[in-house]
C-alpha cells in the first residue's frame, strides 16, 4: 500500500485505522465511481461526504442554477455561485475539499434517452431527485442496468432512504408500483422542508454508498428507513421483493424505459 | 534486537507520532501474508502502548516490545489474519 502519498496517509488516516476500511478499503474508495442524480438538498451532502471520503470519481447531473432559496439546505452552493449551474458550484466545492476527487459536472436533464449511457460506467447510483418521474426513471434504469441504487427522499420533516440491489432485493416499484397522481404528493416547493433534513438523509445515503463500495456491513436492502425529524424517530419498514413487480418481477411488463414525464402529467 | 525471530519486513517510523505510527504499521501489515513477521523501529513512546493494543484489537499477534537504546524501540508483530 506504499502507493499512498504522505498527504493521503494524513487525509485518510481515520479510515485506514478502521479494520473495516484499512488501506485496501481506502483504495477501493479511491477507485470507485458514483453517479449522483441531482445537485440539490440530497446531492450536496451525499457528494460532499463522498468527496471527503475519497471516492475517486463522482458524477453529478442537474440542469438547474443556484438560487438564493436553495442555500437554506443545499450546502455545496454559496452566495458566490448564485446563478451558476449547480453542478459547477458543487464541483468547485467538492474539489476544493479533496483534490483527489474527479467531479464530473453534467448540466443537463436526465432522461430515458441518456440515462443508460450515462450510468453504465459507474459502480453505484444515488437518487437525490425531487420528483416522481425522475425517481421512477432512475429506478427502472438501475434495475435494467443491474446498478445498485441508493434512493432518498425528503419532505417537510420526514425523510426516507432505501437501497436497491437489482437481482437481490426489492426495487422502488416493489414498494410503490405506480407513481402517485400528479398533485397528490406536494413538492418541497409547495410544502417546505427543514433545511437540515437533507443533511441527515443525505448522510445516510452516503453511508450506504460507502458500505456498498467497501463490501462491509448491511445496507437497506428489502427495507425502507423512515426518519421523522420532528419526533426524532427512525423506523425501518420491511419491503419484500414483489415477484409480480412490473420491472424487477419474474415476468416484467416494463422492459424498456417509459416516457415518465408524459405519464405523470396525464395522471392528474 | 529480535535475533531469535526473523522479520519478513522492517519499517522505520521514527519521527512519526500517533495516529500515523499505527497507520504506517497497519498498512505494512496489510501488504504482508498471514504468518509473516513485521519489525517496527520507532521512537514515539506512546505508540509502544497504542500500536500493540490496536494490533491485537485487529487480531494480530505482538511478539516483542524491546527498548534498543535511549530513544528507540522495536516492536515485532506477526500477522494472524487478513
Amino acid at each position: 500500500m506504499s502507493e499512498f502519498t504522505e498527504d493521503q496517509l494524513q487525509r485518510y488516516s481515520r479510515h485506514i485505522i478502521l479494520p473495516e476500511v484499512g488501506g485496501k478499503g481506502q483504495k477501493k474508495l479511491l477507485n470507485a465511481k458514483v453517479f449522483i442524480i441531482g445537485a440539490g438538498g440530497l446531492g450536496c451532502p451525499v457528494g460532499y461526504y463522498l468527496a471527503a471520503a475519497g471516492v475517486g470519481t463522482i458524477a453529478m447531473i442537474d440542469n438547474d442554477e443556484v438560487e438564493l432559496s436553495n442555500l437554506q439546505r443545499q450546502i455545496a452552493h454559496s452566495v458566490k455561485t448564485l446563478g451558476k449551474p449547480k453542478v459547477e458550484s458543487a464541483k468547485n466545492t467538492f474539489e476544493s475539499l479533496n483534490p483527489d476527487v474527479n467531479v464530473i459536472a453534467l448540466k443537463q436533464r436526465i432522461s430515458k434517452d441518456n440515462i443508460m449511457d450515462l450510468i453504465k460506467d459507474y459502480d453505484v447510483v444515488v437518487d437525490g431527485s425531487d420528483n416522481f418521474p425522475t425517481r421512477y426513471l432512475v429506478n427502472d434504469a438501475c434495475v435494467m442496468a443491474g446498478k445498485p441504487l441508493v434512493s432518498g427522499a425528503i419532505l417537510r420533516f420526514e425523510g426516507q432512504v432505501t437501497t436497491i440491489i437489482p437481482g437481490e432485493g426489492h426495487c422502488y416499484r416493489c414498494l410503490f408500483e405506480e407513481m402517485p397522481p400528479a398533485g397528490l404528493v406536494p413538492s418541497c416547493q409547495e410544502a417546505g422542508v427543514l433545511g437540515v433534513l437533507p443533511g441527515v438523509v443525505g448522510g445516510l445515503q452516503a453511508t450506504e454508498v460507502l458500505k456498498l463500495i467497501l463490501g462491509k456491513g448491511d445496507v437497506l436492502k428489502n427495507e425502507l428507513l423512515i426518519y421523522n425529524a420532528l419526533k426524532t424517530t427512525f423506523r425501518k419498514v420491511k419491503v419484500p421483493k414483489n415477484p409480480d413487480c412490473p420491472v424487477c418481477g419474474s415476468n416484467p411488463t416494463i422492459k424498456k424505459l417509459l416516457d415518465y414525464d408524459a405519464e405523470y402529467c396525464t395522471m392528474q | 534486537m529480535a535475533e531469535d525471530i526473523k522479520a519478513d519486513k522492517k519499517i522505520n517510523i521514527k519521527g512519526l507520532v500517533c495516529p500515523y505510527t499505527f497507520v504506517k504499521a497497519k498498512l505494512a501489515v496489510e501488504d504482508m501474508e498471514v504468518g509473516q513477521v513485521l519489525e517496527i523501529l520507532l521512537d514515539y513512546e506512546e505508540a509502544l502502548r497504542s500500536i500493540p493494543k490496536s494490533m491485537e484489537d485487529h487480531g494480530q499477534k505482538v511478539l516483542k516490545v524491546e527498548k534498543i537504546n535511549d530513544t528507540d524501540w522495536i516492536l515485532v508483530i506477526r500477522k494472524e489474519k487478513e
